[in-house]
């Protein structure tokens, strides 16, 4: 994976020194809270309810176990010894000091992390794909490409206050496990009939609470051209966002308002500027940051073979366990969704643990999902049974990746300020309900998103079955979506009718659920179901 | 208008900025008023008599003046670009990397923040509008 070299420390290490003084002036008077709420919000900085959040990021998903340990350490130092991965492959502290953050990000800088850009109206943390380097099905590995637009877009001059945030995702194969097209801009990478690796841009898509699925904006992008070409997006956007709106201010609204291909047409128009300023990255720098994510060196001749004589453990292999690129090798998911527990939620000795499971089975490499999941990338068939042995004894040996009980949730009202409804016990007792192994096997893949609010940070607009708390006369209400995706098949869920209190919305679900079994055909998918009988298909069967 | 902080050693334009649209329409006018929303590249035809271009920011979250400033860099202006209105010291670095070579805040600078902001980054990641080298020119010489 990349590592810094004396320029990347010197940037984050002035950046903390940056932050240190913002503070110290913001603690002093000196700044107002409405002039320091911006500088905050780009290191990191979120205030919540109860007290500030710092949400740490994890660049691409990709971190190793120095890392994980300090992240363990900072949960027990300046936290209440636990953190929770979030949609976005990045780590949240949910109780943090303000006077004590500067000290925490210089901790973070030792290790070649930060805070800077995930919140507030910045180009944000970059998502890939969290099999990245392992997938049997990847052209390349998308991560150097992940790195280099890190470093175009971190401290860009032109862009220091777009109009909102601003979300990247880089993948390389046909199956889309990064929700691609939910972001402002997106590529795939893609060869071209010459062979040439080139990008598919895609632009335009998001969530919240005018959700639009990104559009594709160009076939074939030279890899050469990546800067100009972001730059020109980024550019057509600050120009010409409306600014006195700020739920009318994502580039997804602008480019609805001209259309694709007016917003097209200015994009191109812009680019073929920015192609003569030579601002572009060369090769030389592609060719230095990918020779840090070169595979490791995967042994040969290892046995293919997995004991299964346990029979929980056969269990887990079925759904945890993914195909590798390389032969003897696998890709093993942690599941940080126990029956019961706060999705994505780890505590300090966990972290610890997964720290020590990466170094010894999987060449020191860790992935965080946007599914709000961990994933060991590199691991030897034959150490499944020992990996899996760890992980059961310390709670995180679930066997239930994207089945119903592997719910994304946002904080929702325990936590954010923004909520209207709780999202966490709502998760909790909805993955109680539907505990029993041999049920969420039968129902096989069915994805179940929760957000707490219209901001839709638990990405329900892409859940097969999405839930939204909304606040009803002063009191907690959940609609209920059914047939969205994020996946290569992106879809949008639809509000199936009226609102549910916690008790009912649990209980719809359940008969959503049962109607499913009883109309699908041999090997459909929930999706498959909903997609094939529509909304129509359900309805009574929910609403009676 | 509070005091000016000036990167420039040619005198001050004396002349009061007009409008975008008055500046196209006075062929003598030489100092321009950018407002947020303004469209820069209309300028093109007439850069030659433009000495100041005073780019407004009404809140300092808006930031179309980033662009703008650099814009005019682009199409080659080399006069003066003054930012004025809610101008924040911890926007100095970035404003300065875009081509802007003036500040007129609403409310002054402390002289120690500004020398703070404008040392406090030892290099680039990006080409703008200064002559910056970014770090990945330095990684390969």
């Amino acid at each position: 994976m990349y590592r810094y070299d004396q320029y990347d420390h010197a940037m984050v290490q002035a950046r903390v020194e940056e932050f240190r003084d913002q503070t110290r002036r913001r603690l002093e008077g000196k700044l107002t809270d409405d002039q320091f709420k911006p500088l905050r919000l780009k290191n990191g900085l979120y205030l919540q309810l109860h007290a500030y959040m710092l949400r740490v990021a994890i660049p691409y998903g990709t971190l190793n176990s120095v890392q994980m340990r300090k992240l363990a350490h900072i949960a027990r130092k300046y936290d209440r010894g636990y953190g929770h991965i979030t949609t976005r492959q990045n780590i949240q502290y949910n109780w943090i000091k303000l006077e004590e953050a500067p000290d925490l990000l210089a901790e973070l800088a030792e290790v070649e992390m930060h805070g800077i850009q995930t919140s507030g109206e910045s180009i944000r943390n970059v998502s890939a794909d969290q099999y990245a380097g392992a997938a049997a099905d990847e052209i390349i590995d998308p991560r150097p490409w992940a790195e280099m637009i890190r470093q175009m877009t971190t401290f860009m001059p032109e862009f220091s206050y777009l109009p909102r945030k601003f979300k990247i995702a880089v993948i390389a194969s046909e199956a889309d496990r990064a929700a691609l097209r939910w972001h402002d801009f997106a590529v795939r990478i893609v060869k071209n009939e010459a062979g040439e690796i080139g990008f598919e841009t895609y632009a335009g898509g998001g969530m919240g609470r005018t959700p639009f699925i990104a559009f594709k904006i160009r076939d074939f992008l030279p890899t050469s051209q990546i800067l100009s070409y972001m730059q020109a997006v980024l550019r057509v956007w600050n120009r010409n966002a409306r600014r006195d709106n700020i739920h009318k201010q994502r580039m997804k609204i602008l480019v609805h308002e001209l259309g694709e291909e007016e917003f097209r047409r200015q994009v191109e128009e812009e680019f073929e500027h920015f192609l003569t300023l030579g601002e572009d990255f060369p090769q030389a720098e592609y060719d230095r940051i990918a020779a840090y994510f070169a595979p490791p060196p995967f042994e040969t001749g290892l046995a293919e073979e997995i004991d299964r004589s346990d029979p929980a453990f056969a269990a887990w292999v079925d759904q945890q366990v993914v195909a590798h690129k390389a032969p003897g090798y696998a890709i093993a998911n942690i599941s940080l969704k126990p029956i019961g527990q706060i999705p994505g939620d780890i505590s300090a000795e966990q972290m610890d643990l997964v720290a020590d499971l990466a170094e010894r089975y999987s060449f020191d490499e860790l992935r965080a999902t946007h599914a709000q999941n961990l994933v060991l990338p590199h691991v030897r068939k034959q150490d499944l049974y020992a990996v899996w042995t760890a992980l059961h004894e310390a709670g995180l040996g679930e066997a239930n990746l994207d089945l119903v009980t592997d719910i994304i949730a946002c904080p929702g009202l325990d936590y954010c300020s923004l909520a209207n409804a709780r999202s966490i016990p709502l998760a909790q007792k909805l993955s109680e309900r539907f505990a029993d192994p041999a049920r969420q096997q039968d129902l096989g893949e069915l994805k179940i998103k929760i957000s707490g609010c219209i901001n839709a940070c638990g990405h329900h607009h892409a859940g097969n079955i999405g839930i939204l708390g909304v606040d009803r006369k002063g009191a907690e209400s959940y609609q209920l979506l059914l047939g969205g995706s994020g996946d290569e098949d992106t879809s949008q869920a639809k509000i199936a009718g009226p609102g549910f209190d916690e008790a009912g919305i649990i209980d719809a679900i359940e008969r959503a659920v049962e109607q499913y079994r009883s109309i699908r055909t041999p090997g459909e998918r929930f999706i498959d179901t909903y997609r094939r009988v529509g909304m129509d298909g359900f309805k009574e069967a929910i609403y009676g | 208008m509070g005091d000016t902080l000036r990167f420039r050693d040619d005198p001050v334009p004396d002349e009061p900025a007009v409008s975008l649209d008055a500046f196209l329409d006075q062929p003598d006018a030489a100092s321009v008023r950018i407002e947020a929303g303004d469209d820069v590249r209309r300028l093109a035809p007439v850069l030659g008599r433009l000495k100041l271009a005073e780019v407004d920011f009404p809140k300092f979250r808006d930031g179309r003046g980033f662009s703008s400033a650099r814009v005019l860099r682009e199409m080659g202006y080399a006069g003066e670009i003054k930012a004025t209105g809610d101008v924040l010291v911890d926007l100095v670095w970035f404003m300065r990397r875009c081509g802007f070579d003036s500040f007129a805040p609403n409310v002054p600078f402390n002289d120690d923040d500004v020398e703070a902001a404008l040392t406090r980054y030892p290099h680039v990641y990006q080409h703008a509008a200064d002559d910056l080298v970014p770090i990945w020119k330095l990684r390969h010489g």
